[in-house]
């Protein structure tokens, strides 16, 4: 099929507030149960290894009316918890059988309490994530977090599950995160094969199939995508940064590179990214998870690795050869918020330009998004170095 | 307050000179030598940093005294002024403003951190704050992670994971204090701590009284400061000594602190400090009195029974950490809110709801669907801030706090409301 349309497809599936791939797929699966997750990293691993759906959970993206949820959660809070509880109350995460959340923070760990609260009859939990990697009991803490949502899953699915089916979880969730990079990769070098929206649309799709339909659904794309022509600009590349959680709609991703971006680096859906390298095979599957979460990953504002956050950023623009910095944060986003002057300041120390606004999950307009990213594009190609290579030509 | 109680004071009095003692050392310490340490209140594990003779700094406490000296506004302009959102934590962004004006606040001029200690205990936007000032002094950020209480009681796993990072602590406090660790020394700290403790949680449950002898919001927001700042010293001990006479002294003469006490409260959330008067006025001119507050147990939630422990001083550190109302989950919060209105006989339950702090703030409306709906307990519910005065709507919040003690009033009248005593 045409990549435009099965990206279109999948973007309808994973908008769709109802969850009807879900429902399907446990019909098609008698007695298999389903598992949703609140981002950012929340180990899909261990629920797959059980032979339950992991499911992603991320909010309505504007598709419902928040007005259960209006009263048990404030305006002041981020569209994606609350629209994640009207999701809830509203009953349409029923064909879920738990949900699990993590300590990214003070919302997402508030709403495992209403949670719990409001649901007594779904399984929840609540992971603490370790935030002290250097300390030499951070592994074996966290192991033991694991450890305990193997046994609440367990207890969930009514059997144990091995070591082995965990290993083989491990090996099957390597193969998609190696997927995933690929594609990124492919955007990094030549994003005019596919547009960024495009891309997250397949991507995102991993966050509701199962992992291997999902992975063989990247490499048949991706085998496609080695070919396809796409149309060349000459756009600026930039790197997208801010929307680790919360999800920008996808409209959103068109008004920037409409306005003359390519998103040729982003933390869009970081959670299936987080580990640089393969999470190791053999021996203790749990401890293998829980070193691979303590390595120095991918530097983001919802957890504390030491380095500077402006540092890493420069990092990154640099190995995607970008020449600005798109800021786009959830409204009411703290940890994005928060970090936000941080990295400015390093872009505005290393003479990187960059562009900060805020999204929520309902937007009636992207005209004045559209405005400041066509003039930011502007200002790079009137006053940026003259030897400027065209956007995509590496 | 009535005249009888403009004589009662003394604890009040010594209380002030404490405060200004701490500030005049923390004012004086790079001078002199002495390495200070900054963390946070939730969490601190300042019986640990005195047996290092660390000073301790508490941007929080600081950020405080500017709201209530009311300066905290040109601060936090300040930080807008550098990038940072209107949306976020208004303690983050008056401290970062106030650094980035020189750092000299209404206690006198604060200096540059030798530890920048993150104790992360429940609130999240700690990281994000330690992590912005470890960029802006230039001081490592070094962290202790204190697991959330997800299961109503730490695990094991949890202790120990604690109990160690509180090692490796010691090991850095060696390194930059140049001292040796002597448990000893700790002991003798902690057992200071305790004695405090105990003396701090008689007063808290003297609001048990009818009518109470102290607001254990508006006043206990005063009270606590010692605990906070100084705890583990004998001055400590001997403030709450004085404290708790003052405490007896109006039990004995039957006073309180709102003249006559009509409505007993318990009370949920920080208090907005750059309108701290005017807000105690609105509830004052009902006689309402806040018996319970959680916001009091946000540096230690000692009334459930904790207390540091001289015989196991380090894993009764981890412990304190763990227990802070900070670091407690939503069904737990609410439970301790129930557990105050039964066992304070309470009327009602407010709830001061600060949007930039989503710590908080996130899951009082839930409270307050519950409390009212499902357990009939009166509850409202204000909105403000805590450090920022822009969000303080004066006519708006006195509007919803007389309506609300008028239906208190008129179901106390028609007898509806169930408990009512008088
Ligand atoms: S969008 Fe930001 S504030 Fe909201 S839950 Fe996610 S990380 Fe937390
Ligand atoms: S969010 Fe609340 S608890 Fe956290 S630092 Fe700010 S005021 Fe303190």
């Amino acid at each position: 099929m045409e990549i435009r349309n099965r990206a279109r497809i999948l973007e309808e599936m994973v908008r769709d507030p109802d969850l009807a791939a879900v429902a399907d797929w446990k019909r098609g699966h008698a007695g298999a149960l389903a598992v949703g997750y609140f981002p950012v990293y929340v180990p899909a691993e261990l629920i797959h290894a059980y032979g339950m759906l992991p499911v992603g959970v991320f909010g309505a993206g504007g598709a419902v009316d928040i007005d259960h949820a209006d009263s048990r959660m404030q305006s002041f809070i981020c569209s994606i918890s609350r629209s994640t509880l009207e999701l809830g109350l509203t009953k349409r995460l029923d064909v879920l059988d738990g949900m699990i959340f993590g300590s990214i923070c003070d919302v997402a760990r508030n709403l495992s309490g209403i949670w719990s609260r409001n649901f007594p009859g779904m399984m929840s939990e609540y992971i603490h994530y370790p935030q002290n990697p250097e300390s030499a009991h951070a592994q074996a803490y966290y192991r033991g977090e694991l450890q305990r949502l193997r046994d609440r899953l367990g207890a969930l699915a009514g059997r144990p599950v091995s070591d082995d089916a965990l290993r083989a979880s491990l090996r099957a969730h390597n193969r998609n995160r190696g997927l995933v990079a690929e594609m990124h990769r492919l955007r990094r070098e030549e994003p005019w094969r596919l547009t960024r929206r495009e891309a997250y649309a397949f991507e995102r799709a991993g966050h509701v199939l199962p992992v291997e339909e999902h992975s063989d659904l990247l490499e048949r794309t991706l085998a496609i995508l080695r070919t396809r022509e796409g149309r060349r600009r000459d756009s600026v590349r930039v790197v997208l940064e801010g929307s680790f959680c919360e999800q920008p709609p996808p409209e959103l991703l068109d008004v920037i590179e409409e306005a003359g971006c390519y998103v040729v680096d982003d933390d869009l859906l970081l959670g299936m990214r987080w580990f640089e390298r393969p999470v190791p095979e053999e021996g203790d599957p749990l401890a293998a998870l829980a070193r691979a979460y303590l390595e120095p990953g991918v530097t983001t504002s919802i957890r504390h690795d030491g380095r500077r956050k402006g540092e890493a950023l420069l990092q990154r623009v640099a190995a995607a050869r970008a020449e600005g910095v798109i800021f786009s944060a959830a409204k009411f986003c703290e940890p994005a918020l928060l970090d936000c002057p941080l990295m400015r300041a390093a872009l505005e120390r290393a003479s990187i330009p960059s562009l900060a606004f805020e999204f929520e999950e309902k937007m009636g307009t992207f005209e004045s998004i559209k405005t400041q990213v066509e003039t930011f594009v502007e200002s790079i190609l009137f006053f940026g170095p003259e030897e400027r290579v065209a956007g995509g030509a590496p | 307050m009535t005249e009888r109680y403009e004589h009662q004071g003394k604890g009040r009095d010594l209380q002030k000179q404490l405060l200004l003692d701490w500030y005049r050392r923390l004012e004086t310490a790079p001078a002199e030598g002495r390495k200070v340490a900054y963390l946070f209140v939730p969490g601190n594990v300042a019986e640990l940093l005195r047996a290092f003779d660390f000073e301790v700094c508490y941007p929080e406490i600081n950020a405080l005294q500017c709201g209530i000296k009311k300066v905290s506004s040109g601060f936090i302009m300040g930080a807008e002024d550098m990038g940072y959102s209107s949306d976020v934590c208004g303690y983050v962004k008056n401290d970062i403003g106030l650094w980035k004006q020189g750092n000299s606040g209404p206690g006198g001029q604060l200096p540059k951190p030798d530890l920048l200690l993150c104790t992360y205990c429940g609130c999240t936007t700690f990281i994000k704050w330690f992590e912005a000032l470890s960029e802006y002094y230039d001081v490592p950020l070094v962290m202790l992670d204190v697991p959330y209480l997800r299961e109503g009681k730490p695990s094991e796993g949890d202790l120990s994971y604690l109990v160690g990072q509180l090692r490796e602590l010691a090991v850095t406090c060696e390194r930059i204090s140049g001292r040796r660790f002597d448990e000893t020394r700790l002991s003798e700290i902690v057992a200071l701590s305790a004695e405090a403790e105990d003396l701090w949680v008689d007063i808290l449950q003297s609001a048990r009284h009818r009518p109470s002898p102290f607001d254990a919001y508006f006043e206990a927001v005063f009270f606590m400061a010692p605990i906070y700042a100084l705890r583990g010293t004998r001055e400590c001990v001997e403030y709450y000594r004085a404290a708790k006479q003052e405490i007896d002294e109006r039990v004995a003469h039957g006073v309180g602190p709102a003249g006559q006490e009509r409505f007993r409260m318990v009370v949920e959330g920080p208090p907005p400090w750059p309108s701290f008067r005017a807000f105690w006025e609105l509830f004052k001119e009902w006689g309402a009195v806040a018996v319970a507050s959680t916001y009091s147990k946000v540096g230690g939630y000692w009334d459930g029974g904790f207390r540091h422990d001289p015989r196991r001083p380090l894993e009764s550190i981890a412990e304190y950490c763990l227990g802070c109302y900070t670091n407690q989950s939503l069904p737990m919060r609410a439970d301790l809110i129930r557990s105050y209105v039964k066992d304070y006989q309470a009327d009602a339950v407010v709830i001061h709801s600060v949007k930039s702090c989503r710590s908080f703030s996130v899951g009082q409306a839930d409270f307050r669907e519950e409390f009212t709906r499902e357990r009939g307990i009166p509850t409202l519910l204000l909105e403000s801030d805590l450090v920022d005065p822009r969000y303080f709507q004066h006519a708006q919040l006195k509007n919803r706090v007389d309506a609300f003690f008028e239906s208190l009033e008129h179901r106390r009248l028609t007898g509806a409301a169930a408990g009512a005593t008088r």
